[in-house]
């Protein structure tokens, strides 16, 4: 009974520093991608809130709960106010699989640095993020105005257009891993991260998750220069501050599920686990910032050519080669 | 080949981007350090004073007649001796698009464009200037220019008292 009890306040006190350590890694990337995204145009960036403007998360949250949160009138009420919500909450969610360091041992106990260890969750973080879209496209059909509706169905396209390239290119994972939990991808990469092994179903996954993540190049459902908003068009307040922010921390969750499928996870020399997993999530992050300020956004067909043309072919092509080559070095075991 | 010509294009932007990411920014913090405007920068404008200390401005409304926005206003007077000027004088900077058509408009070289820039104020009116506030005590760039001595008949010289001004004909003398 106690050590119910136990492992039950373990686990919340991890899924409160986990939601702590997410949400502040969340608001400081949106001040991140700011300060990087300037330098990179020669600018300085928000740099007046605070030293060197780190104040700068803080003051938004102020000035986004102090809005007016405005319904338009012919939104559908309770949809209109539900979404957003549901793109926040299903980012968070998928965090739960993440392993972020080795086990733990404490007072004699086994401590798993993971908040969930679900035997399939891979399939689980799959799920949530299949979600996630409805909380784009409900509240974007909900809004009741022709941007966010357009920014709406463009989600919808956009999903039906990476999800399938971003599931086969996961398969080649599991078939070396022998696994779908996390866990257990990540003690399987202690010698070599997939990244090396198969580089092309990490490129593959990696658009795939840029395309998820809804960032430029693929940042076609929020489109600012032909939709005005896209799918959050009509939001003002806290209401757009959960769309802005759960696709921060969709950023992050993403970057995690990168490191854990294919860097290595906490896997690394020298330093402490937790550094390498947070150096390697922030790496990620990184580059999807470097990509914003690189990259032109895509046309509509573009993404789903490229998607259904280029990457679900080459995603099934690498999955075919993996599993031979499994079969040709193991055997049929 | 136009498929390597396309991933050329789409991975050498990154190292673009890359080198600009550790290049000085060009921006300059407005409030800690300001740039100084070339001297015919056109920000607000001025009233000058001729080489003998008074006003210019003669008062002749060309100046508001020529600004598009309506923002100068004057009323015309003329002292004891003949000299016009004007009783006051008000430029409203809420207005005024520094165009310089004033300037350019004033006979008498009076309006002159200076450039002090930082005119930004929280209260409107406060942006409302009169004569006083316009007035200063230099002839801008031309300082040696004295419109009454080129014109304004026999206002601070009798005819013909001017140096580029021949004496008076008298039109008997051309009668046959």
């Amino acid at each position: 009974m106690t050590d119910l009890l136990l492992t039950g306040l373990l686990i919340l006190i991890k899924l409160g520093m986990v939601l702590a350590v997410l949400l502040t890694m969340a608001a400081y990337l949106v001040l991140a991608e700011r300060k990087i995204l300037a330098r990179m145009q020669r600018r300085y960036g928000p740099n007046r809130v605070g030293f060197g403007g780190m104040m700068q998360p803080l003051a938004d949250l102020i000035k986004l709960l102090t809005k007016e949160d405005f319904l338009p009138a012919q939104a559908d009420k309770w949809l209109f106010l539900l979404a957003p919500g549901l793109a926040a909450v299903t980012a968070l969610l998928a965090f739960a699989v993440v392993p972020f360091g080795p086990p733990l041992e404490l007072f004699g106990r086994q401590i798993p640095m993971v908040v969930c260890d679900l035997n399939v969750g891979i399939l689980y973080f799959f799920g949530l993020s299949s979600l996630a879209v409805y909380g784009v496209a409900l509240g974007g059909w909900a809004s009741g105005s022709k941007y966010s509706l357009l920014g709406a169905l463009r989600a919808m396209g956009q999903m039906l257009s990476y999800e399938l390239a971003m599931g086969l290119s996961i398969i080649p994972v599991i078939l070396m891993a022998r696994s779908f939990s996390l866990t257990e991808i990540v003690e399987a990469q202690a010698s070599l991260p997939f990244a090396l092994t198969n580089p092309l179903a990490f490129g593959i996954f990696f658009i795939a998750a840029l395309a998820e993540s809804k960032r430029t190049p693929f940042d076609l459902p929020e489109a600012e220069n032909e939709l005005v908003a896209g799918f959050h068009t009509e939001y003002s307040g806290m209401r757009f501050g959960l769309f802005f922010v759960g696709e921060y921390i969709n950023m992050v969750v993403l970057g995690a599920i990168v490191t854990s499928l294919f860097l290595g996870g906490w896997h690394g020399p020298l330093l402490p686990p937790i550094v390498w997993f947070f150096g390697k999530v922030l790496a990620v992050a990184f580059t999807f910032i470097w990509i914003r300020g690189t990259m032109p956004r895509l046309r509509y067909d573009q993404l789903m050519a490229f998607g259904w043309k280029a990457l679900v072919p080459l995603a099934l092509v690498n999955l075919l080669a993996t599993g031979g080559i499994l079969l040709w070095l193991g055997g049929a075991s | 080949m136009n498929l390597w010509r396309n991933i050329k294009g789409t991975f050498q932007p990154f190292w673009v981007t890359l080198r600009y990411l550790f290049k000085r920014p060009v921006t300059i913090s407005y409030p800690e350090q300001k740039r100084t405007p070339p001297p015919r920068y056109r920000a607000r404008m001025i009233l000058t004073r001729d080489p003998e200390g008074e006003e210019r401005c003669v008062a002749c409304h060309l100046c508001s007649a020529a600004c598009p926005v309506d923002c100068i206003s004057m009323q015309a007077a003329e002292r004891e001796n003949g000299r016009r000027h004007a009783a006051w004088f008000r430029i409203n900077f809420a207005r005024c698009i520094y165009c310089g058509l004033c300037a350019e408009a004033c006979p008498t070289l009076a309006i002159q464009m200076s450039p002090e820039y930082e005119l930004s104020n929280r209260d409107p009116l406060k942006l409302v200037w009169e004569k006083e506030d316009l007035l200063v005590d230099h002839g801008g760039k031309d300082p040696d220019y004295n419109f009454y001595h080129h014109s304004g008949i026999g206002v601070v010289a009798p005819r013909g008292g001017n140096d580029d001004e021949l004496p008076p004909v008298n039109i008997k003398t051309n009668l046959p």
